[in-house]
């Protein structure tokens, strides 16, 4: 197991590699001019220094070689230095210093390069760590209510296959499938914060939790894009959860199981659904970078200004350093979700082993 | 047993019965009987109607409601048109500003919401159906030479996994600005965008396809059928297109219907985030996007083409949801 963890970390390199190739690539052979946001006003050899500045001068591939060196290689100094220095679970150790901050023009030798927007001439990375929170309080709240809404649901429709409880749970879930959610965000800003008013349109991210009050106006403005987002979820998932317990519940270790005179609860809830959920983990941890993805436009919708809503910006405004960054995140999510989902069957499934 | 004679007789009065029964009968097609189980899920049946009647509306419709959905009223006539309310609104509102001549309203530029509606759904249901025939070809090429072909097997699906891996998409948002204004500038704006949109759905949509196809190419390489057909020297090319493809067609179709459905989603997504098509050439997606800033005072704006997206890919994916099990024999006949 542990052999087979190792060989797909080792293969995920040049997959990442790859992906990483091609988001360079798509931007290199874009026709668009980082430049042309620059006003007209300003003269033809000052622009050609600032094409230089920006390293735009070097052939394409030395580009390539210095951005996967921020990636890969600056980008880990640094956050290393941020968790001995800054953090209780490693600030115990000694502080490294293995990230050189560039000074003026005394140590450009030597000093690495962050990846810098071209908006706010801050670190790429820094702002992402600035807007993931807000992604991953609305998301990742969101894929729990999901969850935990999804998995009652396939397996008392499971149980009770064909009843209207089954029924209505398809219809709910091919709504979850149909209704893409910049309606059904819309839908829902329409019906509970213009209607009736009950919820907030937009969600403040400026907002701090100190006392119960606000922590009540904190519930609120999450209710509608968590609502969103978990529709979308809750339909995937309790799909998936019953189609696996109705192949678990055919099987001889049922029958086995009631035959021997066990409650039909320890049969359904212990013995049924342990087997049924490894196909169903394995999609729930699948499901997580897709999230991300489909939080761009949920994002959009409600003014959550996440890493969605910061990857369209930096799109609109050409900023490329910070879209090919994001973009590697999430590809970098997708990889990394695809290994733990299919090393967490091996491990949950005792039939699968990887050699 | 032999004494009574009356046993053989009826039996073979039985048998003569049931051939006359079966020869009356008209042998039934395949077709026949996937339609048979088509028309028992009710679901599906709906589904169909649904979006025939909608691609029948938006494609037959400006024939019948000839108001151009560009048009913009002038002078006074601006004044008076624009910001109309649908006429079911004066059910509950009855100062409400509605005009019969305009059923679904006007938008704040006085042009027909029905007109436009109609518009933007041929704009929609074109780049749905495009874009997955696209993403057909490509997927069911991948699949079948991949299947079909051991030494390239290892190398398309490695590419089909990588694409997997991608984050589409942002990069159908990144890809869509960029190569915008080249595409532009060769088929016109409109054209161009047309065909940016559909070649960039259907080049990240093909994997699920070309996987499929190539798990189905495996399998039939070893039926004796296969076998036969190169024993007579059917070379690879007539091989796949005479025997192999009229057996993956059930595959191939039930993924062209939920292709449809993605495409339209992944369309109006792509409109919806303003990297589609321009606000003059409204499809559902952008009429929608459109309509949020004035959520509060004109919500039919958003709602409509929003309901019509739900219900056209509502329909499509129980359209595909029927097709399966009509196109599956082992369910079909229970």
């Amino acid at each position: 197991m542990l052999t087979y963890t190792i060989r797909r970390l080792v293969l995920s390199v040049p997959t990442l590699l790859f992906i990483a190739l091609v988001i360079f690539m798509l931007l290199e052979l874009a026709p668009g001019d980082p430049m042309a946001q620059v006003p007209l006003t300003v003269p033809s050899d000052v622009k050609e220094q600032m094409r230089i500045a920006l390293g735009l001068d070097k052939p394409s591939y030395v580009r390539f070689w210095k951005w996967l060196l921020q990636i890969f290689w600056i980008e880990p100094k640094v956050f290393i230095d941020y968790l001995t220095s800054s953090t209780t679970l490693f600030g115990w150790l000694p502080d490294t210093a293995l990230y050189e901050r560039c000074v003026g023009l005394s140590n450009l030798d030597t000093c690495d390069y962050r990846a810098l927007s071209w908006q706010t001439r801050s670190p790429v990375v820094d702002l992402v760590l600035q807007r993931l929170p807000q992604t991953l309080w609305v998301v990742g709240t969101a894929y729990v209510v999901g969850i935990l809404i999804a998995l009652p649901i396939g397996i008392y429709s499971a149980y009770r296959q064909y009843s209207w409880f089954d029924q209505a749970g398809t219809f709910v879930s091919m709504i979850g499938f149909s209704v893409p959610p910049f309606f059904s965000g819309v839908l829902v800003i329409v019906i509970f914060s213009v209607q009736l008013g009950w919820f907030p349109s937009i969600y403040d991210t400026t907002h701090t939790v100190n006392d119960w009050d606000s922590f009540v106006v904190q519930l609120k403005q999450m209710i509608l894009p968590v609502m969103v987002l978990a529709l979308q979820i809750t339909a995937q998932i309790s799909r998936f959860m019953r189609a696996s317990m109705l192949d678990n519940l055919n099987q001889d270790y049922v029958r086995t199981a009631r035959a021997k005179g066990l409650g039909e609860t320890t049969v359904v809830m212990v013995h049924v659904l342990r087997n049924s959920m490894i196909p169903v983990v394995t999609v729930i941890a699948l499901g997580v970078p897709l999230i991300f993805g489909g939080a761009i436009i949920t994002e959009q919708v409600f003014k959550v200004n996440g890493i969605g809503q910061m990857l369209i910006g930096a799109i609109q405004a050409n900023d490329l350093p910070t879209v090919q960054t994001l973009t590697f995140v999430f590809a970098f999510l997708i990889v990394m979700f695809n290994l733990i989902a299919d090393v967490l069957y091996g491990v949950l499934d005792p039939r699968i082993r990887y050699e | 047993m032999s004494s009574d004679p009356t046993v053989p007789l009826e039996d073979s009065v039985v048998s003569v019965d049931g051939e006359s029964a079966v020869l009356t009968r008209p042998p039934r097609s395949q077709w026949r009987e996937v339609w048979d189980q088509f028309k028992s899920h009710k679901g599906a049946l709906f589904g169909a109607v649904v979006f025939l009647l909608i691609t029948a509306g938006v494609f037959v419709g400006p024939v019948i409601w000839r108001i151009d959905p560009q048009f913009l009223p002038q002078g006074r006539d601006f004044l008076t048109l624009r910001d109309t309310r649908p006429i079911y609104v004066a059910l509950w509102d009855s100062g409400a500003k509605v005009n019969w001549a305009h059923p679904l309203g006007t938008d704040n530029l006085g042009r027909d919401m029905l007109a436009r509606l109609m518009f933007g759904g041929r704009v929609s249901i074109a780049v749905g159906l495009t874009a997955m025939v696209l993403s057909l070809v490509l997927g069911t090429a991948v699949g079948v030479i991949a299947g079909y072909f051991k030494r390239l097997d290892g190398p398309l699906m490695r590419l089909t996994d990588l694409f997997l891996a991608l984050p589409l998409l942002p990069l159908i948002l990144v890809a869509s600005l960029l190569f915008r204004d080249p595409l532009a500038a060769v088929f016109g704006t409109e054209g161009g965008i047309f065909i940016l949109i559909v070649a960039l759905i259907g080049i990240t949509s093909w994997m699920q396809t070309a996987r499929i196809v190539r798990g189905d190419v495996l399998a039939l390489k070893e039926r004796e059928f296969v076998l036969a057909a190169k024993s007579i020297g059917t070379r690879p090319g007539a091989l796949i297109t005479r025997h192999m493809l009229p057996n993956i067609l059930s595959p191939i179709m039930v993924s062209a219907t939920l292709g449809i459905a993605s495409a339209i989603i992944t369309e109006s997504a792509l409109s919806f985030l303003g990297f589609g098509f321009p606000p003059d050439f409204p499809t559902w997606g952008r009429l929608l996007n459109d309509g949020v800033d004035r959520l509060v005072s004109y919500p039919e704006r958003s709602i409509l083409p929003g309901i019509l997206i739900s219900l056209v890919v509502l329909s499509v994916n129980y359209l595909g949801d029927g097709l399966r099990d009509a196109l599956d024999p082992r369910i079909r006949g229970r």
